[in-house]
């Protein structure tokens, strides 16, 4: 018997016991979403130390080392410090508009969240257009970078949101068809039937070429798609100032902040669930103890979350046009052949199962 | 009536706006008022006066060795070319026979400033166009050069090292050993800067071909150093009239003739190796002797007028003084290669994007004091 999964069931029993029933879904739901807004905050902090502590490395620095073990509770404390500070605005912001912003942004990636497959039991959302819900409810987030850079009333931040626009509606196109691409194989999006489908060999080995073509496109676009480095038009520290939350202080600032890490980590999760099988550990050489899932699931993402942040601190960024012809030009192209010629493997039996 | 409706609610126009004087891509105090059209420049105007501390004013107050002071605190971070200048123009103006050994260090200091100072550019060229890592690369081995000032004239980036007629004290008995170990060191180093960003394919497409600036463009608009210099504009002091030691090296001076921002990148890249160069010949071969010839306590430069110029890491700096006899200047006047330079701004960056214009201006390598003096 699974751990996690008995755990669950005797909250799931007890609660149903002492109350009727329409009430204790309600009272589970509650506790899922809090226990989820837990994860969020706690793997948004740590991203950030992350993201410091391997800055650091590349830089040949130390980074925050000082705050706890290792500098573990340093986010915590900055956390802390943005929630005391100030909230200022600009006096001719639209105040509904530019206070809704932050909402947007960090909404949209709770809820892409709540799709992800951690292991087999801990998964709170499982519907069956998982894959599509997930690309849908993540370009809702633009929506919140736009307003905040409209509401701002601040040329920067309004050439900043206009920047986010572009290029989130433009990578939205490369991050669908790569993931496109891999469902033909799958045929089905679900997310825990993408994950049953790899016990046959993940989906990166069973597709082979164009499985590894549709992961480069995947990793690109959505390293674009989270307007991370180098594709960080949005924010261009160097022209922009810092782009479309320069007017944004305080917890309002560090939503949009934590978001841009959730939505990395997010990105990564997608990649590993859907190319490297996801809670699947390799060759099933964990299968009897299920809960270590989790663990193969962290780990993979975690390599790429890794590697998005290689791609940050060692690329310069590009110009506004370069991340336009990418897209349209190259990558556009390129996916769509791709999704021909895995349409066609897949229809000549040529995919490799194990 | 009705036409001219339709006609006014698909319009654009251009919008302005401020870049600076807080703003990280100017590295300073520097207000530049752009007109842009979307992401498309339209005119760039710089404003200037937020770090005016009339230094030429200064000047005309005080004496010939603490004019020397004053002008640290214009292009900081080549302090001691600066200073080598003023000093080179009363020397000349009084006719001292100044030590072998004395032009010697002098020259040394000089190259290990530009090299510090282009470490420094390099780091932020990168920062600038969105590469943060390169700052922390550059930054390690200017430290190693502030280290060996350090040592020996006790500052490391305000030296104030020289004094009409010499320099202030000897050289730090280390200051042979350290110099060569590090020569040793950045040797191994500067290859790392090409591996991490010249070979970088983003930023190669970011630099080719943005902010080009011809020959006849580059003369008329008075550019000097490795701007000029990229742009095909033979216009080392340092080869033309040199001063101090340079006479007794051999370097080739770095010249390209694309005139792009990368040309200038380029151009910075070798001039580290022929600085390095230049050390590497007069180290080993450093006069004994005084580090000082005796002046007058209150030095008067003879009535006239004297001009000298030398080579910073940004161009060439003159020092322009007019002289009634007393004991200060009549009127000093600098011609600092960072005026100039930004000048041609905005002829490089109008029709590019907002991020060339970024580029082209870390590649102009401007230093904000040294342009309001």
């Amino acid at each position: 018997m699974n751990i996690s999964l008995s755990i669950t069931k005797n909250i799931h029993d007890w609660l149903f016991s002492i109350m009727p029933e329409s009430v204790a879904s309600i009272v589970e739901m509650v506790l899922i979403g809090l226990l989820y807004l837990v994860i969020f905050a706690i793997l948004g902090l740590f991203l950030v130390l992350l993201e410091r502590r391997i800055a650091a490395w590349f830089q040949l620095r130390i980074g925050p080392n000082r705050v706890g073990f290792q500098g573990l509770l340093q986010t915590m404390a900055d956390a802390l410090k943005l929630l005391s500070k100030e909230l200022t605005g600009t006096t001719k912001a639209d105040k509904f508009l530019y206070n809704l912003a932050p909402y947007f942004v960090i909404v949209s990636s709770l809820m892409a969240l709540a799709v992800i497959p951690f292991t087999k039991e801990f998964h709170a959302f499982d519907i069956n257009i998982g894959i599509f819900f997930l690309i849908a409810i993540s370009s809702i987030g633009v929506i919140g970078i736009l307003l905040g850079g409209w509401a701002s009333n601040n040329k920067f931040a309004l050439i900043g949101a206009m920047r986010s626009g572009v290029q989130t509606i433009s990578y939205e196109l490369s991050v669908a068809l790569s993931l496109l691409t891999m469902i033909i194989i799958t045929g089905s999006l679900q997310l825990s039937e993408i994950i049953e489908i790899q016990k046959n060999g993940w989906l990166i080995v069973q597709g082979h070429i164009p499985a590894i073509i549709a992961f480069m496109i995947f990793m690109i676009s959505g390293t674009a798609e989270s307007n991370r480095a180098p594709f960080d038009m949005v924010e261009a520290e160097s022209e922009l100032g810092a782009g479309f939350h320069t007017e944004y202080s305080g917890m309002k600032f560090a939503y949009f902040f934590l978001a841009e890490f959730i939505n990395m980590f997010i990105i990564a999760a997608i990649a590993a669930t859907v190319f490297f099988g996801g809670w699947l550990s390799p060759f099933g050489i964990t299968e009897s103890i299920p809960w270590l899932g989790v663990f193969w699931f962290l780990g993979k993402t975690f390599v790429l979350v890794f590697l998005m942040m290689w791609f940050r601190w060692t690329f310069p960024r590009l110009r506004v046009d370069q991340l336009l012809t990418l897209e349209w030009k190259y990558l556009l192209p390129i996916n769509l052949v791709n999704i021909v010629i895995m349409a066609l493997i897949v229809w000549l039996n040529l995919t490799i199962q194990f | 009536m009705q036409e001219t409706t339709i006609d006014k609610s698909f319009k654009t126009e251009p919008y302005q706006i401020n870049m600076g004087p807080q703003h990280p891509a100017t590295h300073g105090v520097l207000r530049l008022v752009l007109t842009i059209d979307g992401e498309i420049i339209k005119k760039v105007e710089p404003d200037l006066g937020y770090i005016h501390r009339s230094i030429e004013k200064m000047c005309e107050r005080d004496s010939y060795q603490q004019i020397v002071h004053l002008t640290d605190r214009m292009d900081y971070l080549s302090s001691h070319i600066n200073n080598e200048a003023v000093c080179l123009t009363v020397e000349n103006a009084l006719e001292l026979e100044i030590p072998e050994r004395v032009k010697y260090v002098r020259t040394i200091i000089g190259e290990l400033t530009r090299i510090a100072s282009h470490c420094l550019w390099w780091g932020v060229m990168g920062m600038d166009v969105g590469a943060l890592t390169t700052y922390f690369y550059g930054f390690r081995d200017r430290e190693l050069i502030n280290d060996i000032f350090e040592e020996t004239c006790g500052a490391r980036l305000t030296m104030n090292y020289n004094v009409p007629g010499g320099l202030m004290f000897d050289i730090h008995t280390n200051f042979v050993k350290r110099i060569k170990d590090f020569i040793a060191h950045f040797k191994t180093k500067l290859p790392e800067y090409d591996r991490l960003l010249t070979g970088n394919v983003i930023f190669q497409k970011r630099t080719k071909g943005v902010g080009i600036l011809t020959k006849e463009d580059a003369i008329s608009f008075g550019a000097t150093g490795p701007v000029g210099r990229a742009s095909g504009f033979s216009c080392d002091v340092r080869k033309h009239h040199p001063y101090s030691a340079l006479d007794k090296v051999t370097f080739n001076e770095a010249l390209k003739t694309e005139g792009d921002t990368f040309a200038r990148y380029q151009v910075r890249i070798q001039e580290m190796w022929e600085s390095l160069s230049i050390v590497e010949q007069l180290i080993d071969n450093i006069p004994e002797g005084d580090f000082r010839v005796a002046t007058k306590a209150v030095i008067k430069l003879p009535k006239g007028e004297f001009y000298q110029k030398v080579e910073t890491a940004r161009g060439e700096l003159g020092v322009y003084v007019i002289s009634t006899g007393a004991k200060s200047p009549y009127r000093l006047k600098f011609r600092s290669p960072g005026f100039s330079n930004l000048s041609l701004l905005n002829h490089i960056a109008v029709g590019g994007k907002i991020g060339d214009l970024v580029a082209s201006m870390a590649t102009l390598d401007l230093v904000i004091p040294d342009i309001d003096r």
